[in-house]
């Protein structure tokens, strides 16, 4: 059985090191010997899932943003919300979270469509607000237990929930807006965050997550056998630590 | 009024000199930026007063990457052509770190000892000295994903350079990388732009890095072409839809070998003549750096003989490329801002093939970006392959220290690099390393920047050398 990783638009939304979430999947299936292939899905190309996929998001700046609105207003946003419907693996960090829901506008005014799959909206940042900036930890409620993610977050855009649940709850940092103590989304096996650094290298137990979902798509009693994860560990609860100790920076 | 405009001047200088005196016995550090915000609080125009006194102008140079080194560099060349420059320190490149440059060269009577002004300036200060200062050329090197979380985006940088063109006095020249997209497309705000570039097809890596930042038209929108693509978003380009593409240079470099960490060779080319330059320091990136020196020096007046004979001279500004004797071992550091000097400095390690003892030192403080997802980007899978195919079977397995050294050890290992010893901290890192390295042999330090300035001061305490004050 392989896995594929569908990198959407790699050349263009790959500004927070999303490389080292791919890199982490990717190293995590071929430690178990689980075959796996990385696909590069640009403008312009179709979306061809095998079954057994994780589909990764990244954030790009306004510009590149602009330039792929327009590509996914057509066929492969439809696809990739039919991808997500019906259970599919679908990772969205900062610009590709943003562009998961209803609407992004950018701070020049210009409203780009997403494809809608969480009901939320961006809006930008008001004059004399700062962008969000720094390190966060999150805290996460998946599968009946209760998990920390940590990342940085570099974003100018407030993003608001609507029927929708938010992937944690912000104990240090700032989150979807900096007011309601929400990070991120989550709609079936969708997850959209503000989290990069990369989100997943140092949160391998959320990888394996992502992973073990693919994967029981096609067989549901699919175990992961355990990595060790010592060095992953160490490099979480350094910025843990860090955040718990000072309250945050 | 013009005693009292004396009287003002002379007293921001006399402040400014005692605020530098004070820093250093208070032991504040180099003193490099404190003296100019008082200079500037006795007096707002002290800057503009004593640009304007400066026979020859002043140079600023800008960009993501390469800034100290260019900037040293063409004063190598002007100290050979015997043309006395002024300059700021190294991290003081913010107005106030150009003032206090500029503060520190000049008597009480407000005349520099320099003849001319040769500034390192941050991208977003440009506006603000461009104003102060009068400006005779600006280089802008490259502009490269760095500290996103302090600048925001590339082209609104990009904008705010443009936006001091204004400022420049009739003449004036822009110095733009030719093979830089987004720099060279400044050219068309430009007055009098002047492009630099490289023109080895040896060098084409055949594909855009991970860290590419502008693969797109800066002017529509469109994918660009390469012919030749040599790191990150440099190279020769052409855009298929608007015509937009690579300018033709006044200043190039052809012939470029790289000899591994310890030098570089390649053919200067420029309105003077040609030449070759043998380069003390590794990496295409200091060829560009050169080029760049050559150009700013070349306008200023400086002949070819001197623009060799400087940049052969030259043997690496503070802490970019250094090597430091420490006791039976040599340390040689190599700082590491963003990815794409980081996958230089790799290509130099693959070219040389002998780099046994290294350690990577990370820090996220805001000097350094906050942000460390950049490790992400750093192409550290081609240092893995290098090694599966033998080419670095010396190489012991790296160390990583520095705050965020458990970051960095991650990196290694996805990498499918054995990672050493694990350290947190920058002295105790380099205290660690130096006792695994054999005596006789070299420890390859790569710091970040506020790890660097760490690291340098543990070697003075340790007594290998000197507080970098002390050394202009």
């Amino acid at each position: 059985m392989k896995l594929t990783i569908h990198h959407l638009y790699a050349d263009m939304m790959n500004l927070y090191g999303d490389r080292g979430n791919v890199l982490s999947i990717k190293k995590r299936c071929e430690w178990r010997g689980i075959p796996v292939e990385v696909v590069d899905v640009g403008v312009g190309e179709p979306i061809r899932p095998t079954g057994c996929d994780v589909f990764l998001f990244g954030g790009g700046q306004d510009r590149e943003q602009a330039l792929l609105a327009g590509d996914l207003a057509g066929k492969k946003g439809a696809e990739l919300r039919a991808i997500v419907e019906d259970g599919g693996v679908v990772l969205g960090v900062c610009g590709g979270y943003q562009l998961m829901g209803h609407s992004y506008e950018t701070p020049e005014g210009e409203k780009l469509p997403g494809i809608g799959v969480f009901d939320l909206h961006t809006e930008p940042r008001r004059p004399g607000e700062e962008r969000l900036i720094g390190n966060v930890l999150v805290r996460v409620e998946l599968g009946g237990e209760s998990r920390e993610l940590v990342g940085f977050e570099n974003h100018g855009g407030r993003t608001y929930l609507g029927d929708v649940e938010p992937l944690g709850t912000v104990l240090y940092g700032h989150g979807n807006n900096g007011r309601d103590g929400t990070e991120g989304a989550r709609r079936l096996n969708a997850y959209g965050t503000y989290l990069h650094g990369s989100l997943l290298p140092k949160n391998p137990w959320f990888t394996d997550h992502l992973i073990l979902s693919a994967l029981r798509r096609v067989d549901d009693s699919f175990e992961l056998e355990p990595l060790d994860d010592t060095l992953e560990r160490r490099a979480f609860e350094a910025m843990a630590s860090r955040l718990r100790g000072r309250g945050g920076s | 009024m013009v005693l009292l405009r004396d009287a003002r001047l002379s007293g921001a200088i006399a402040a400014a000199r005692a605020a530098r005196v004070a820093s250093r016995l208070l032991r504040a550090g180099g003193g490099s930026t404190v003296p100019g915000v008082v200079a500037r609080r006795v007096d707002p125009y002290v800057l503009q007063a004593l640009s304007e006194r400066l026979p020859r102008g002043a140079v600023a140079v800008t960009g993501t990457n390469g800034k100290t080194t260019t900037a040293r560099m063409a004063g190598a060349i002007l100290r050979a052509a015997g043309v006395r420059t002024v300059s700021n320190f190294t991290g003081a490149n913010l107005v106030t770190g150009v003032t206090a440059a500029l503060v520190a060269d000049s008597d009480l009577a407000g005349r520099p000892a320099a003849e001319m002004g040769l500034f390192e300036v941050d991208e977003a200060s440009v506006p603000r000295v461009a104003s102060e200062t009068r400006l005779r050329l600006l280089a802008v090197l490259n502009l490269f994903r760095d500290q996103l979380d302090r600048y925001g985006e590339l082209t609104h940088t990009a904008k705010v350079i443009a936006s001091a063109f204004g400022h420049l006095p009739p003449g004036a020249a822009v110095l733009l990388n030719a093979d830089d997209p987004l720099v060279a497309s400044l050219g068309r705000s430009a007055a009098r732009p002047l492009y630099y570039g490289v023109d080895e097809p040896a060098l084409d890596t055949g594909r855009l890095q991970h860290v590419a930042d502008s693969k797109d038209c800066p002017l529509c929108g469109a994918p660009l072409s390469y012919s030749a693509v040599y790191m990150g978003h440099v190279g020769v380009y052409r855009c298929g839809r608007c015509g937009f593409g690579r300018p033709e240079p006044a200043y190039r470099a052809r012939r470029v070998r790289l000899q591994g960490a310890r030098g570089t060779t390649f053919v200067l080319s420029g309105p003077a003549g040609e030449r070759e330059v043998r380069l003390q320091l590794p990496g295409l990136y200091n060829v560009y750096n050169a080029l760049a020196a050559a150009a700013v020096a070349g306008e200023a007046g400086a002949g070819m003989e001197h623009v060799v004979r400087g940049l052969e001279g030259f043997g690496g500004a503070f802490g970019r490329v250094e090597r430091v004797r420490a006791g039976d071992r040599e340390v040689f550091l190599l700082l590491i801002k963003n990815p794409v000097g980081f996958n230089e400095i790799l290509r130099t390690f693959i070219a040389g093939g002998d780099a046994r003892h290294v350690l990577i030192v990370i820090n996220d403080k805001d000097a350094d970006g906050r942000d460390v997802s950049w490790l992400w980007d750093v192409d550290l899978e081609m240092l893995a392959a290098a090694r599966d195919r033998g080419l670095l079977s010396e190489m012991q397995p790296i160390m990583a220290g520095g705050l965020r050294a458990e970051d960095m050890a991650v990196r290694l290992k996805y990498a499918g690099l054995p990672v050493g010893e694990v350290v947190p901290g920058c002295d105790q890192a380099l205290r660690r390393a130096l006792n695994t390295t054999p005596p006789g042999e070299t420890l390859y330090v790569l710091p970040t920047y506020t790890a660097m300035l760490e690291i340098r001061r543990a070697l003075s305490e340790m007594g290998y050398t000197h507080p970098f004050w002390e050394d202009r």
